[in-house]
């Protein structure tokens, strides 16, 4: 079977758009290719082939021989290239060069504001000599911003500053120029009110830069854990490639405490691997022959040589890094009400300011037009959309990024916000709750007589059960009898004839069935039914021979997974299609609050939705296989994924470890999470929607306080950085 | 009353009206894409609306013109895509919609706004 690949090459460098586009004709009449586009403005080309007929490296040389250029392969999902880590950082000094000359500058404007040792008219003029600087260099970017915003008929933060620090410097000018040009209004101006407001404005755009950068290194740190270069054999010497050259299907080796490069399974050797970086799970992984190795995570000690299975958009590291920066870019649904205010709220709070000041000059007291128009101003620069936009996104962005480094990958906003109101858990039992291996427990009978009948009857079947039966017989060196005339009954067990012998093997029904008495053996398999066993019998000839228990041992993490969910009070439990007593027998075990037996795997989705019209958030823990359906019926599809499987679509969460700890820890994380945004709303709205009022002076004829416009210009700095600042406290979060 | 504060009054009123006639009553021109548009950023996004048919990739370019930090991120949401705008530089985010609706885009900080109009 082929594949179409889409491989996108950056050709930087290439001299003339002409030849460039030869390059297009040339790339397209190789054979591999189904299609391809230049982009003259990006300098990109896109190529899209037959994996098994082409490779990046046959289209690089193409370039080389047209273009005379080393073309590179992008990355699309790699947004933190160095380009723009540089960008960033030349932003943000730029940002702290003009921080140093406003502080410098305002304290210096403060200072002669307050203490007048120069006619008031030569005062005047000095400091406007030098507020001039601070507004046409510091915050000549908020002036800019809202002339081009205003353009096109739109408004946002920067409109407000620019708005609202240019009336300041616009009337305190035309007072220092011209004393009596407004007649009786007293000549008060305002200048420091214009620099101290940029220059704290501009203070908070730093830190909030600095800050926004740290909430976004999620995506930044899982793409800095790819392996740079493979050592890959071809033509049997081993080459160091880099990444973009291998391909599926190439062997790669990999040395003691070396990164592994891409996806695929061990062909020999044996190590263990530290998967930490891609599952969460700290303990390292043994791998052999045949075991699955993820790219990204660390070989510690042995030396292994793989297959490469999936490279590129397809390894389970891509595919981690895809499904974060979806879930970032997603709404939560408790934004919408926030979308709907900020839409409007740039150019309602210019309202707000105009009616301040019409109503402040109609009706306030003298000097009223100093009153209005400090208040005005006090109202333009308080108000901060910024704050409100960034509340939920910022605690979205670390929340998700958090939960990706335990292995507990969100699929979008709303399945986060969902996960917080989750009341009821119900878990699949084999696989999820189980280890999913049963093991032979008991053996009732002659021990070798009992195994080498079993062994005969199962050593075909790829059946779990089976599979512990032939397990537990190769650990004893039972030598495998050959069987005939193998018939299996379906829902009781087998039956064949084994050295002229007619042998059954299976549950009581079978046995009932033959007339095959229990005999001895009766008491024996009701007991180790209560235990939680599943108990088959081995007859041979008529006669019970012996019994062989079964169990599938809950998973480690189980008790204390469901212990931490009680505490959380949220209801647990577990769905299987075993019969009643083993299934109770391990809900016991584990501390499970209900169990459901019996279920046949398609009626799992009837449970769920039961559940949910008793009024229930209902979460659904499965292996998102054959659990699919009640997964998405579910309030909240958790897949326990195996470290491998990464792209399960039922699911709004997936699990890259199968601890069954991260269930409880992704509850806590979006409970976390959600409060967070809730304090992140309240802290942005405290300061818009009851702040803006009180700058308006809607509280002077009762207390008479007014803000003071600088105080103001402070609130609006800080209010987006507090924001900023509360959701890296996320980052704190810890899984126990 | 004194005549200023009359003026003012009238004035203050006048420049409310012209206010909310501005930002809320502007018209949105609507482009039709067939397989690739250049939405330049600059003060805002033009141009702000497009239609694309139900299937079809399209690509869209952004060009990103303008230095204000508002504007250094655009947000797909429904199509869980966030993308750093490098300044002076076109980003190509492709775009695949398989419904029909309208789609927003925005600034990271939503305050600029644009959308996809999804039609048959």
């Amino acid at each position: 079977m082929t594949h179409q690949i889409s491989l996108k090459l950056n050709l930087h460098g290439a001299d003339s758009a002409s030849a460039a586009s030869s390059l297009e004709s040339v790339i397209r009449d190789i054979p591999a290719v189904s299609n391809v586009s230049l982009n003259p403005i990006t300098e990109t080309l896109v190529i899209a082939y037959d994996d098994e007929r082409g490779n990046p490296e046959m289209f690089i040389t193409r370039v080389r021989a047209v273009l005379g250029i080393d073309a590179t392969v992008v990355n699309e999902e790699e947004p933190a290239h160095d380009h723009e880590q540089m960008l960033r950082e030349s932003e943000l000094r730029a940002l702290r060069q003009k921080v140093v000359i406003g502080a410098v500058l305002s304290a210096a404007i403060v200072a002669g504001a307050f203490t007048p040792i120069l006619p008031t008219q030569w005062a005047n003029i000095i400091l406007w000599g030098m507020t001039t600087p601070v507004v046409a260099y510091v915050g000549g970017q908020f002036f800019i911003s809202c002339w081009r915003g205003l353009r096109h008929r739109n408004a946002n933060m920067d409109t407000l500053v620019a708005v609202g620090t240019g009336a300041a410097y616009g009337y305190s000018a035309l007072i220092t120029l011209a004393p009596g040009v407004l007649g009786a209004v007293e000549a008060q101006t305002y200048f420091d009110v214009a620099a101290v407001v940029i220059t704290l404005v501009m203070l908070g755009k730093y830190f909030e830069a600095r800050a926004k950068t740290s909430a976004n290194d999620a995506i930044r740190r899982l793409l800095a854990l790819g392996a740079k270069t493979a050592r890959v054999l071809r033509d049997g010497a081993e080459v160091d490639l880099p990444l973009e050259q291998v391909v599926a299907g190439d062997l790669i080796l990999v040395r003691p405490g070396e990164k592994i490069p891409v996806d695929g399974d061990v062909l020999d050797g044996a190590s263990t691997v530290d998967q930490s970086m891609v599952t969460g799970e700290s303990i390292p992984v043994e791998k052999g022959p045949g075991d699955p190795v993820i790219g990204a995570t660390i070989n510690k000690t042995g030396a292994f040589r793989f297959r490469a299975t999936k490279v590129g958009q397809d390894t389970v590291l891509a595919q981690i890094v895809r499904l974060v920066s979806e879930a970032q870019s997603s709404k939560a649904p408790i934004q919408r009400l926030v979308d709907q205010v900020t839409a409007v709220f740039t150019p309602v709070v210019i309202m707000l300011a105009i009616a301040t000041f019409t109503v402040w000059y109609v009706f306030g007291p003298q000097p009223s037009a100093s009153y209005a128009f400090v208040n005005a101003v006090a109202v333009l620069v308080i108000a901060c959309p910024c704050a409100m936009g960034l509340a939920t996104p910022t605690s979205i962005m670390v929340g998700t990024g958090k939960g990706a480094q335990y292995g507990i990958l969100i699929k979008d906003a709303e399945s986060l916000e969902r996960a917080e109101r989750v009341q009821a858990i119900i878990f699949d039992k084999t696989g999820t709750l189980t280890a999913g291996k049963p093991v032979v427990t008991d053996l009732r009978g002659n021990e070798t007589q009992v195994l080498s009948l079993a062994y005969a009857l199962e050593k075909q079947s790829e059946h779990a059960l089976a599979e512990a039966i032939n397990s537990r017989a190769r650990q004893l060196h039972i030598a495998a009898l050959d069987a005939s005339n193998f018939e299996a009954v379906a829902g009781r067990g087998v039956r064949a004839t084994v050295n002229g012998q007619t042998v059954l093997l299976g549950n009581r029904a079978l046995m009932d069935e033959n007339s095959v008495p229990l005999g001895e053996f009766a008491p024996a398999l009701a007991e180790l039914q209560t235990g939680g066993k599943t108990v088959m019998a081995v007859a041979a000839d008529g006669k019970t021979v012996g019994l062989i228990a079964v169990i599938d041992e809950p998973k480690p993490s189980a008790s204390e997974a469901i212990a931490a969910l009680k505490k959380m009070h949220v209801r647990t439990l577990m769905i299987t299609g075993d019969n009643l007593s083993t299934a109770q027998a391990i809900g016991r075990q584990v501390g499970i609050d209900q169990v459901v037996a019996n279920v046949l795997p398609q009626d799992k989705e009837q449970h769920v939705r039961a559940l949910q019209q008793e009024r229930m958030v209902v979460a659904m823990v499965g292996d998102g296989i054959n659990d699919a359906p009640a997964l998405a019926a579910s309030d909240l599809g958790i897949a326990m994924g195996t470290g491998t499987d990464v792209a399960i679509e039922a699911a709004g969460v997936t699990l890259m470890n199968g601890d069954l700890r991260s269930v409880p820890a992704t509850i806590r994380l979006s409970r976390a999470t959600m409060s967070n945004i809730r304090e992140n709303l309240f802290w942005a709205f405290g300061y818009n929607i009851a702040l803006i009022p009180v700058a308006m002076g809607v509280l002077y004829p009762f207390f008479g306080w007014l803000m003071n416009p600088i105080l103001a210009g402070g609130a609006m700095a800080f209010s987006s950085l507090s924001v900023i600042l509360n959701a890296l406290r996320l980052r704190r979060f810890k899984v126990s | 009353m004194s005549v200023d504060k009359i003026a003012v009054g009238i004035g203050g009123v006048a420049a409310l009206l012209f206010i909310a006639w501005f930002f809320f009553g502007k018209r949105q021109t609507v482009v039709a894409v067939e397989s690739r548009v250049r939405i330049t950023v600059d003060g805002g996004y033009t141009p702000e609306a497009i239609t694309i048919k139900r299937g079809r990739t399209v690509r869209l370019e952004f060009l990103r013109k303008d230095a204000s930090s508002c504007l250094e991120e655009v947000v797909l949401p429904e199509l869980g895509v966030r993308r750093h705008l490098a300044l002076n530089e076109t980003t190509p985010i492709d775009i695949t919609a398989d419904r029909v609706g309208e789609f927003a885009f925005s600034c990271g900080m939503n305050m600029y706004h644009g959308k996809i109009i999804v039609v048959e």
